[in-house]
């Protein structure tokens, strides 16, 4: 809410300066968003008086102008202005003044007719963009008084982001019984006496919804002069608090709601039938509102209605068929309390939102319709004039909101903020706050809670308020003694964080991409499996939750190649999300690599990444978690994957737990990138957990290491061998590697040649030669048999 | 005698002259072996009188260490020589870069994390996790915000359907652990948490880590501890910190808590946007509501909450300008991590 800070000192005399009054309210918990100057730099401007204007010889549209600024003699002024008329008082910036923006004024000669100064409309003085004429001041605005005194725009506009619990300072009203208590003084807002009825007529209303506009006070104003034009005093603060100035029936309204915190709303009376009722709409009515969009009624939405019809969204807007035009010479005024339980949300439902439901859907004070309604027949009565009718309420009392009695315990008190108040301190806080404190006994205070502060209902609430007036700088500082409980430490669970440093040490970078995807990417990269749409997207592309971490990472690999970058390892870990007959979250962790194995160096060729180098990488994770023993690699195709070049990784029992292998060439091409990518993904939990280390007994024997190669048909895979190998029954093999696989020239029948390191080693003794040859010759002959192998030379 | 001073004359001429190893020891196989020219005058002896065998004895045994310590002088110089030779041979340019140098890095946001669940650990905090997709009443309801309330209206949602959101806050994990365990309780929450909200200082998903502790006797200053000590250990600075009262419908009394600008150290500056003072976390007492939602004793029991923006903090620890840096991979933006 933006506030002029001229007009809260009108009503509570403040011993500060801005920047004093900025920091005690934010420190108070009414945030200052920021400030601004009430009007832009200029100087020597004055109030000036139009004595007279006769037409300029040479040109049409100008007059020529004397104006009085009240030492003298007039001076001739050249103006275009349409309203410029004798006896209007003008703002004359005088020959030497500045305007904003730096304009210099001096003499000037405007087609044959000398110029001294200039008649500024509100534009030239950065108050508004009216252009249209002069701007026009008061009739009791003083001749030569400085413009900036007679308009006081040496002012500040401030701006505070009040949290929604302070509905009661959306007003100047508001702002004013806060800043008095904050500096200990008192406040007052300027209301006149009632204006005495002078006529009967009235409007009836009754209240079908009573519970939810529990009070509704009302008056007929007749014979209203509405073209009238308002206060320049009223403009310049409608203005500074954000709102144009549209007509006088408007501006009155406006105005009482930043005075008081009341919305207000007027009908032209001749558009109304009937008589008022507030009621529920009926399902499917609709209403046309003002701006004239038409909006769709459900029974949840309270209106207000004549008989034939809804006239206006209560609290919220009202409608284009019973609103005040330039033709309004009557109104019916309307000033209720709305149950906010019944406006919040309501605003939102419709796209609206409003002065007025912003305050009804926070709470306003249920005392306030009756004042406002004077107000505002003052106010409105002293600019177009009319005859005015007398008021009339309708109440269902049992349903206005009730002030809260609480009881303020002093033990919770000194409990919470670790601070012993003295009770008069207190006591004094609560009742400068408007609470009343009731009764006081050795265990507490007995509170009653203003009217205005619908964010008081519970003890809690009264110890902030104590918190906050006392200040929460003085409140003292601690910590919290709590018994030492030390939770379980699962040593079999390696940490994430552990994994992370591993992937790092293998030269990843961690990324963190959106969780919602593109949906058409999701689905190339993982065909078949439901995502889960987001009901309202930030943006097209980002409208699904991603199912796997691959979207998210191959975009990220191809943001950065589409940068020069061709050598990328990323990786991420993070929940995915499947629709099944419940959302599932399932944590996971993926990699993707592509360019160059290294990078550029003296030491290496370059070589471009294969298949091997991210199942390394996928082995050294479930190595370093410990759950390597437990899984198994399956060959076996995946849909993100090419075939031949793609393992699934599956846990002891067979599910499925992860993938490693080349990125599809169909998803290469998708994506639109040229150069192989690898991937992998496993589900954390299965990656995570470990098994404790168990000691074995290190055999003090020697071990003795036989080389062998062996020539097997292209397609017989290490795992055959190694399985022929391992169950072959030599007991004493205690190691297995392959440390060469070769094909071609050399080799016939296009077999391949796979070089093993067998290792040999007893528990109790040494092994001969004889008994390490044997060993060899019994594997051999496995293989032989199993795979047609052929020892090599 | 004169041949052995001949002897001895040409052994030494012979040890100096020999360029190898290989070469000295034939010089001195040759005079000092078994049968060496040297040796063998020992055998000469028995031709001399007994009387002057002695002392022909001994000048020969002297002429034999003279020539062995000769040699073994030869041989070590031979030897440093040699060795000076192979590591002239083997020097090599040390300024080249060494092999396979490339680590990886983890994300500033990750790191960030890991920084405050450190802290937090260290003072005996539990890390607790939950669901990012939730539902209406974990993320709104039991936290106080009922349907329609303002406050939703700082939190603009994403929604999977009526009663399914994205999570706008890390704030349901303490309402699932509230629900599963009685006080003490001890906790921080860190993850990703969603906002449909997207411009230059808003990204729609971001990431936060939030702190319960629930106790018989806990109270506001023990809040306004943690998180002073917090913030000055986060930030390794003895910076200023402030309570300003705020509200949040979960907590009560409630706090927005600043830091002292580091860059204009209170002046006021563009960071600060000329307040002195950078907003870095929100905090409060639970709310009896919160408590009664999850089923913990509001008499027996209070506690406070805290939440940080993980982004924030990271922002202003190491000077990222730039929010939506965090989310778009750039590897030149990461490699800075
Ligand atoms: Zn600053």
């Amino acid at each position: 809410m933006k506030f002029s800070e001229l007009w809260l000192r009108e009503c509570v005399s403040l011993d500060t300066d801005t920047s004093g009054l900025i920091a005690r309210m934010t420190m108070a918990g009414l945030e200052v968003d920021g400030t601004e100057a009430a009007a832009a730099e200029f100087a020597g401007v004055v109030v000036a008086e139009i004595d007279s204007t006769e037409a300029h010889p040479q040109a049409e549209n100008l007059n020529v102008c004397q104006v009085s600024v009240g030492d003298g003699a007039a001076v001739q002024v050249v103006c275009g202005a349409p309203n410029a008329r004798p006896g209007l008082k003008v703002a004359f910036a005088t020959v030497g003044s500045r305007l904003p923006g730096s304009v210099e004024i001096g003499q000037a000669e405007l087609r044959g007719v000398s110029s001294f100064g200039m008649l500024c409309s509100a534009a030239e003085l950065g108050l508004s963009e009216d252009d249209a004429g002069l701007l026009e001041l008061p009739d009791d605005a003083s001749i030569g008084a400085n413009l900036r005194d007679s308009l006081q725009l040496d002012d500040t506009i401030i701006e505070v982001d009040l949290t929604p619990n302070r509905g009661d300072c959306l007003s100047i009203l508001g702002l004013a019984r806060e800043a008095a208590v904050l500096y200990e003084t008192t406040y007052s807002i300027d209301a006149g006496e009632p204006v005495k009825s002078s006529i009967d007529m009235t409007f009836p209303v009754s209240l079908s919804a009573g519970e939810a506009c529990p009070r509704y006070a009302g008056r007929v104003i007749s014979g209203l002069d509405i073209g009238q034009a308002t206060p320049s005093w009223m403009v310049e603060k409608l203005r500074r608090a954000g709102l144009r100035s549209i007509d006088a029936v408007v501006d009155v309204t406006n105005y009482v709601m930043l005075e008081l915190g009341q919305p207000l709303h007027a009908f032209d009376l001749d558009k109304l039938q009937g008589g008022i009722d507030v009621r529920y709409a009926h399902n499917n009515e609709s209403l046309e509102l003002l701006g004239g969009t038409s909006v769709t009624l459900d029974t949840k939405t309270l209106v207000i209605a004549d008989q034939s019809r809804p006239l206006a969204l209560a609290g919220i807007m009202g409608g284009a068929g019973s609103g005040v035009s330039a033709k309004t010479t009557q109104v019916f005024l309307e000033s209720a309390h709305f149950n906010p339980l019944v406006i919040a949300g309501k605003a939102r439902q419709y796209a609206l939102h409003t002065d007025s439901s912003h305050r009804f859907e926070r709470g306003v004070d249920p005392q306030l319709p009756e004042r406002a309604l004077e107000r505002a027949t003052e106010l409105l009565v002293a600019i177009a004039g009319g005859q005015v009718g007398p008021v009339s309420i309708q109440e269902d009392l049992s349903a206005l909101p009730a002030q809260q009695n609480i009881l303020f315990r002093k033990a919770r008190l000194t409990q919470q903020l670790r601070l012993n108040f003295e009770d008069g301190i207190v006591a004094n806080i609560l009742t400068s706050l408007g609470i009343e404190v009731t009764d006081v006994t050795d265990e507490g205070w007995h509170c009653l809670t203003p009217s205005w502060r619908f964010d008081l209902s519970i003890e809690a609430d009264l110890v902030e308020e104590v918190a906050r007036i006392f200040g929460y700088d003085k409140l003292p500082v601690g910590t919290p003694s709590m018994p030492l409980q030390t939770a379980v430490d699962r040593e079999v669970i390696t940490p994430l964080s552990r994994l992370k440093k591993l992937m790092v040490g293998r030269d990843y970078r961690e990324a963190v991409t959106y969780s919602f995807v593109d949906e058409a990417l999701q689905q190339v990269v993982s065909p078949g499996v439901a995502g889960i749409p987001v009901t309202n997207p930030i943006s097209a592309d980002m409208n699904v939750m991603r199912t796997s971490l691959l979207p998210g990472l191959l975009a990220a690999l191809k943001h950065n190649l589409n940068r020069q970058r061709s050598r990328l390892r990323l990786f991420e870990a993070g929940q995915c999300f499947q629709n099944g007959h419940a959302i599932t979250h399932n944590e996971l962790i993926a990699g993707v690599i592509t360019g160059d194995r290294n990078p550029l160096g003296w030491t290496s060729q370059s070589e471009a990444v294969d298949f091997y180098d991210i199942k390394g990488d996928v082995e050294a994770l479930l190595t370093l978690s410990g759950t390597f023993g437990r899984i198994v690699f399956e060959p076996e195709p995946h849909a993100s994957l090419q075939p031949g070049q793609s393992l699934l990784i599956k846990d002891n029992r067979l599910n499925t737990v992860g993938y490693v292998g080349k990125l599809h060439p169909n998803i290469e091409k998708y994506l639109g990138v040229n150069q192989s990518i690898y991937v992998f993904e496993l589900n954390l939990e299965t990656v995570v957990r470990g098994e404790l280390p168990k000691y074995v007994e290190i055999t003090r024997f020697p071990s003795a290491t036989r080389d062998i190669a062996v020539l097997v048909d292209p397609d017989v895979s290490f795992e055959t061998l190694r399985d022929i190998i391992e169950s072959s029954s030599v007991d004493s093999l205690t190691d297995l590697k392959v440390f060469d696989v070769y094909k071609g020239k050399h080799i016939e029948n296009n077999r391949k040649s796979v070089a093993l390191s067998l290792t040999f080693q007893h528990k109790s003794r040494t092994l001969s030669d004889e008994e390490v040859s044997l060993a060899i010759d019994i594997i051999v002959t496995a293989l032989k048999e199993e795979c047609s192998a052929q020892l090599r030379g | 005698m004169n041949d052995l001073e001949a002897l001895a004359e040409s052994a030494i001429k012979a040890i100096n002259d020999a360029v190898s190893l290989a070469a000295l020891d034939d010089v001195r196989i040759e005079f000092l072996g078994k049968k060496g020219k040297i040796t063998s005058l020992l055998k000469g002896l028995g031709k001399l009188a007994s009387d002057d065998r002695p002392k022909a004895g001994a000048k020969i045994n002297e002429a034999k260490e003279t020539l062995q310590s000769l040699i073994n002088t030869q041989k070590q110089s031979l030897e440093d020589t040699a060795l000076d030779a192979r590591m002239a041979e083997e020097r090599i340019d040390v300024t080249l870069p060494g092999r396979n140098s490339a680590v990886g890095g983890l994300h500033p946001i990750t790191r960030t994390m890991e920084r405050i669940e450190n802290f937090f650990t260290r003072a005996g905090y539990q890390v607790a996790t939950g669901p990012e997709i939730e539902d209406d009443y974990h993320n709104f309801e039991a936290l106080n915000i009922p349907a329609h309330h303002p406050a939703r209206a700082m939190h603009d949602t994403f929604y999977i359907d009526p009663q399914t959101v994205l999570r706008t806050h890390t704030s349901p994990v303490q309402i699932r652990t509230m629900e599963h365990q009685q006080p003490p309780i001890r906790i921080i929450c860190p993850g990703r948490v969603y906002r449909c909200d997207s411009d230059l200082t808003h990204t729609p998903m971001f990431h936060q880590v939030e702190g319960l502790v629930v106790d018989t006797d806990i109270s506001f200053a023990d809040l306004k501890g943690t998180v002073d000590q917090f913030l000055k250990a986060f930030f390794e600075a003895d910076l200023p910190v402030r309570f300003r009262p705020s509200y949040f419908p979960f907590t009560e009394p409630s706090a927005e808590v600043d830091i002292q600008c580091a860059n204009c150290l209170g002046e006021g500056c563009r960071i600060c946007s000329r307040t002195g003072w950078l907003e870095v976390m929100g905090c409060g007492m639970v709310h009896p509501n919160v408590f009664d939602s999850c089923g913990v004793d509001t008499e027996e029991f209070t506690g406070f909450a805290f939440g940080m923006g993980v982004e924030r903090l990271a922002m202003l620890r190491y000077g990222v300008t730039d929010l939506r840096m965090f989310f778009e991979n750039d590897v030149r933006f990461l490699e800075q991590f």
